[in-house]
């Protein structure tokens, strides 16, 4: 028997349909293919904002590391933006004392962030819902307190000045029009979710969301809860400070910011609102909330606040599932209706 | 030396007496639901507000804007609780501090609105201020009222839920809300005045806390992490946990700041991880 079989006998009924899809759709879909397409065309599109389009693909990648442990293991975490300010100040040091090499500055930012998150993870693993929330808060908060503190290194309030960038491959360099930083975030972000996409239709993946389901009763079907945890907390540490790089690396700046516990709740609301548990879903949320913020740009940021506090008030009671589960309660019913349409 | 440190402990015992009236609510909504309620600092905004409107709009005296403080928080708690509160018990967690971040985002940009985003001011009367010299020693004589009176508003808490039918009934629907609910108690009813209850206050907390808190729109994201801190760390549902856990941390908060400065926030949130770490449960959980 494989582990897809054991985990659909021991896993509830109604999650069943979502295994189903989860197991067939390994392979990429049309509508997959499309989405990127569109993220790549929006480059000659909109030439004008692609600053923002970058900022948009960074949120997104570090949306996706938090609905790893969120949407697919279930572990709510109040203080991930610690994991992306250490992989932005990572890549900002690094840059700033010489060594402007950008997928270098990647690759340590992601090990720096992995090491941090694998540190933490044995915290993590201890607790219930609560303790993990009230840890992640706090260590995020330590993160923000010992950055600020730090100001010899990290310039504290001020933020990291002095980041300078070499061209990738030593051929294209960082402009002030963004293109290159759009391409570089895009193919970054690709090949990462890429990544993701494997890892989550891979048998680890599946007992991710079996945890997630049912935690107690996954060590029934031989897996590690503990190891598995340990192990999805780390990959997901790392994906934040590889956002946090790309963050440091295409606005050559960091922010104490990056750090903040409204970060963290931002992210969460990102995701949410896009809807976890499903990979689109941090692209979707980050897709809506940073176009609406940029919109709304000349507002207050506090009444900005306002809206998004009502946004959330009205995702948790009246829209679980975000947008992404709205479109797919909308087709399940339209489905329903037309059975011989299905597929 | 002595003296200062004698100074400390007075300043931390009064502050923390203050984060426990503030706290106690939270503690005892989130032992009877586990009901995570992140917004709990906006109803003691709210209080400081209504304080400092009545005082300088109207001239009410600070004393006597107290009850309204407490008042208007409940108030506004019940109608919350009734409308939207609700909705939520048994949701997962997740959901739930979702819910009241967003409530508290808001509460923040009303308040903003309203009253603009300074720190506002508050005038205590004549013999509040001051210092009384006490054993030798300079005593702040509001902080010394603070004490008092959560030493009062704490007796008569304890009165109420060791000696009263609806105390007895608040610490059966915590010990198990199941076998409460079987025996005729209607949690729901209890879990509204009990959230009325701790939200009035949380209210009255705030207005007396402007002294010491100060008071600005930030203030429910500002001192959101004290709050939790209290009731995560005395275990949800205890008042004998939340008072130990606030007394604590108000003196380790204004001795850290007292003697290193330079560390700032840092020894509170350290402090948190380690008891958290320690005690998963709380010092007087009571839940396993």
């Amino acid at each position: 028997m494989t582990t897809a079989q054991l985990a659909a006998m021991f896993l509830p009924r109604r999650h069943e349909s979502s295994l189903r899809n989860g197991l067939a759709d390994g392979r990429w879909r049309a509508a997959e293919w499309v989405f990127w397409l569109v993220l790549l065309a929006a480059y000659f599109v909109f030439p004008e904002r692609l600053v923002l389009g970058s900022q948009i693909l960074i949120t997104a990648l570090f949306a996706l590391s938090l609905d790893l442990i969120l949407g697919y293991a279930g572990i709510a975490s109040l203080g991930h933006a610690a994991y992306f300010g250490i992989g932005a100040y990572a890549a900002g040091l690094l840059a700033k004392h010489g060594f402007g090499e950008p997928l270098t500055g990647l690759a340590l930012a992601a090990a720096v962030a992995a090491v941090a998150g694998y540190l933490v993870s044995f915290l993590i693993v201890r607790g219930t819902d609560l303790t993990r929330l009230m840890v992640t808060m706090a260590i995020g908060m330590v993160c923000y307190e010992a950055a600020n503190k730090a100001h010899f290194i990290t310039g504290g309030v001020d933020g990291l000045t002095g980041v300078v960038m070499k061209p990738i491959f030593g051929a294209f360099e960082f402009g002030f029009d963004g293109k290159v930083a759009y391409l570089y975030s895009l193919i970054v972000a690709f090949v990462l979710f890429w990544a993701v996409r494997r890892v989550i239709h891979s048998p680890f993946g599946l007992s991710l969301r079996g945890i997630r389901e049912g935690g107690a009763r996954m060590p029934a079907i031989g897996a590690p809860v503990r190891k598995r945890l340990i192990a999805v907390f780390t990959l997901s540490a790392a994906l934040a400070g590889v956002a946090g790089a790309l963050m440091a690396q295409t606005t050559q700046f960091v922010a104490l910011d990056s750090l903040s516990f409204s970060r963290s709740a931002e992210l969460l609301i990102i995701l949410v609102l896009g809807g976890a548990g499903r990979l689109y879903g941090g692209f979707i949320g980050a897709l809506v909330f940073m176009v609406m913020q940029s919109w709304l740009s000349d507002m207050n940021p506090v009444y900005w606040q306002f809206w998004i506090g009502l946004l959330l008030v009205v995702i948790v009671l009246f829209a679980r599932g975000g947008i992404l589960g709205g479109i797919e309660t909308l087709r399940d019913k339209l489905r329903a209706r037309h059975p011989e349409g299905a597929q | 030396m002595i003296a200062s440190f004698l100074g400390v402990l007075f300043d931390g015992v009064a502050y923390g007496s203050l984060l426990f009236l503030v706290s106690i609510g939270l503690s005892v909504t989130m032992g009877l639901m586990n009901f995570i309620n992140l917004a709990h600092g906006a109803f003691a905004m709210l209080g400081g507000y209504v304080t400092v409107m009545l005082m300088t709009r109207l001239g009410v005296p600070f004393l006597a804007t107290l009850p309204a403080a407490f008042i208007a928080s409940a108030v506004i708690g019940i109608v919350l609780e009734r409308a939207l509160y609700r909705r939520l018990h048994g949701a997962s967690p997740l959901d739930q501090v979702l819910f009241s971040i967003g409530l508290t985002f808001m509460a923040v940009a009303v308040a903003t609105y309203l009253w603009g985003s300074g720190q506002q001011p508050v005038h205590l009367p004549a013999f509040l201020t001051g210092q009384v010299h006490v054993l030798g020693l300079d005593l702040g004589a509001y902080r010394l009222f603070l004490i008092a009176l959560v030493v009062v508003i704490t007796l008569a808490l304890g009165y109420m839920v060791e000696r009263t039918r609806f105390g007895a009934q608040i610490r059966a629907a915590v010990d198990n809300k199941e076998a409460a609910a079987g025996l005729g108690i209607n949690v729901g009813r209890v879990f509204g005045v009990t959230f009325a209850l701790g939200s009035g206050l949380a209210g009255l907390g705030g207005a007396l806390g402007i002294d010491v808190l100060g008071l600005d729109p930030t203030f429910p994201i500002k001192y959101m992490v004290y709050f939790l801190l209290v009731v995560s760390v005395g275990g949800a549902g205890s008042m004998k946990g939340a008072l130990v856990a606030a007394v604590v941390l108000g003196v380790f908060d204004v001795a850290g700041k007292y003697y290193v400065p330079e560390t700032g926030a840092f020894i509170i949130y350290a402090l948190m991880v380690v008891l958290l770490l320690l005690f998963p449960r709380g010092l007087y959980g009571r839940r396993a």
